[in-house]
């Protein structure tokens, strides 16, 4: 169940276990404890960095996660556009602009690549 | 980071201080700068600071030197090992949104450089920001050690290490007017040729005016924007650039307006309206790329932001321009 209406967050409080990582690696404070679980306080802050998802023990939490660069989005569109021409598989990865700027292959392609 | 100290098994451990040099200071100012971006690398690997012994903790950071020197400065007076992973000289957030400060590079240092002959315990300090990419549970299934998640700032540490809970305030990030202000001079040396070239464009097209208006333009989407974001209305950055990059624009269009006194006024308002149509949009589009520069968009919402305003901004820009052009062709031609 989407947790907000501004992003991809999803938390399904009955496989939560209690560990309380959600609410220490979240930098927005979108989870909260309460009564031995896990609660949304800020679904709504949620930035989609997916650092709860990957903590999360019983995959009680889903994000569609990706980093918010518009620059590194337009700039994958438009070289997965000319690849897409020229035959090669697109790659769909957000990028963040400190990676792709400074023209590291091995940073933009490292992740998310589809 | 001067003697290297070797354990009899070819694995060097090197040697850090917490005391910042005036060649690490340059080397922030000029990171901070866009100079040799990507080239503000330390040595990945694991550094001794001060005296550890087997129970001393570890700390884990990038191989960016402002993250490394951030936490090096952080821990003066702590003996202990800092593990700095292979990001390819990203800090740590960055690179744990890309997975090269994640779980699988994490594993693979922790047993090139054999910690688990090196520290008695099994517990490891990582950057609360580190979490995007790293995977608790997977790191212990896979190395045996522990991740605790420290906080978001290598300044919290000494607070946090005297009783390894954060506060809500060490867990979350900030975007204070410092934080912002910070970003402008990368941005500033990233747009100087690109703004010079517009400019002397501009110039030739409609002289100093034009020129003038398009590098405050630019300028409001790279300085204004970071200083005046909190403060300015609506919640996506598109429209808050399109508020920003109008009212800058308004005087131009007057002045345009102004300037051609003696032409008819569907000729003075087309070149006020070619003002008003051409500028916003370039403030901002600048604007909309600050997303990736900040701690508060989520990909699905920049996304949305960019189906939703770059059509129309290419297409404002577009009748901009072209009414521009119009409108000093019809000059020259028609003599006005």
């Amino acid at each position: 169940m989407r947790a907000s209406m501004w992003n991809t967050l999803e938390y399904d409080a009955q496989w939560c276990i209690g560990c309380g990582l959600c609410s220490d690696v979240c930098p927005h404070g979108v989870f909260g404890q309460d009564g031995g679980i896990a609660i949304l306080l800020r679904p709504d802050d949620c930035m989609e960095c997916g650092a709860c998802q990957l903590n999360c023990p019983t995959g009680a939490i889903k994000v569609d996660s990706g980093v918010g660069c518009a620059a590194a989005m337009i700039y994958a569109a438009l070289q997965g556009r000319r690849k897409q021409r020229q035959g090669a598989t697109a790659c769909c990865a957000p990028a963040q602009a400190s990676c792709c700027e400074s023209s590291q292959p091995s940073c933009c392609d490292n992740k998310r690549c589809c | 980071m001067q003697s290297n100290r070797d354990l009899g098994e070819g694995i060097p451990v090197r040697q850090a201080t917490s005391q910042m040099t005036w060649v690490n200071y340059w080397d922030h100012f000029l990171a901070r700068c866009g100079v040799n971006r990507g080239g503000h690398r330390v040595e990945p690997g694991l550094y001794a600071l001060g005296h550890p012994t087997p129970h001393s903790p570890v700390f884990v950071t990038a191989n960016y030197t402002l993250s490394f020197d951030a936490l090096r400065s952080a821990l003066a007076g702590i003996d202990g090992y800092i593990l700095v992973l292979d990001t390819q000289g990203i800090n740590v957030w960055c690179a744990a949104g890309k997975g090269t400060f994640g779980t699988d590079e994490l594993v693979r240092r922790i047993e090139a450089v054999r910690l688990s002959d090196i520290v008695s315990h099994r517990h490891l300090i990582l950057p609360q920001l580190g979490a995007a990419g790293v995977s608790a549970h997977e790191v212990k299934r896979r190395s045996g050690f522990d991740v605790e998640y420290g906080p978001v700032r290598a300044a919290d540490l000494p607070e946090y290490l005297k009783r390894h809970q954060a506060t809500e305030e060490m867990r979350r990030v900030r975007f204070s007017l410092i934080d912002r202000l910070v970003l402008i001079p990368v941005e500033l040396v990233h747009m100087f040729v690109p703004t010079l070239l517009v400019a002397i464009l501009l110039y030739a097209i409609s002289r100093w005016l034009a020129a003038a208006s398009a590098v405050a333009a630019i300028l409001a989407g790279v300085v204004l924007f970071p200083i005046l974001l909190p403060w300015l209305p609506t919640r996506d950055f598109s429209s808050k650039g399109f508020v920003l990059g109008g009212i800058v624009a308004l005087p131009f269009a007057l002045a345009m307006f102004q300037r051609s006194a003696a032409a008819p006024l569907w000729l003075r308002l087309s070149s006020a309206l070619a003002c008003l149509l051409a500028l916003p949009p370039v403030t901002a589009f600048l604007s909309l790329n600050f997303t990736g520069s900040t701690p508060i968009t989520s990909r699905s919402g920049v996304k949305r932001e960019i189906f939703t305003y770059v059509p129309i901004m290419a297409w404002m820009f577009g009748i901009g321009m072209l009414l521009t052009v119009g409108v000093r062709l019809f000059q020259h031609l028609g003599g006005a």
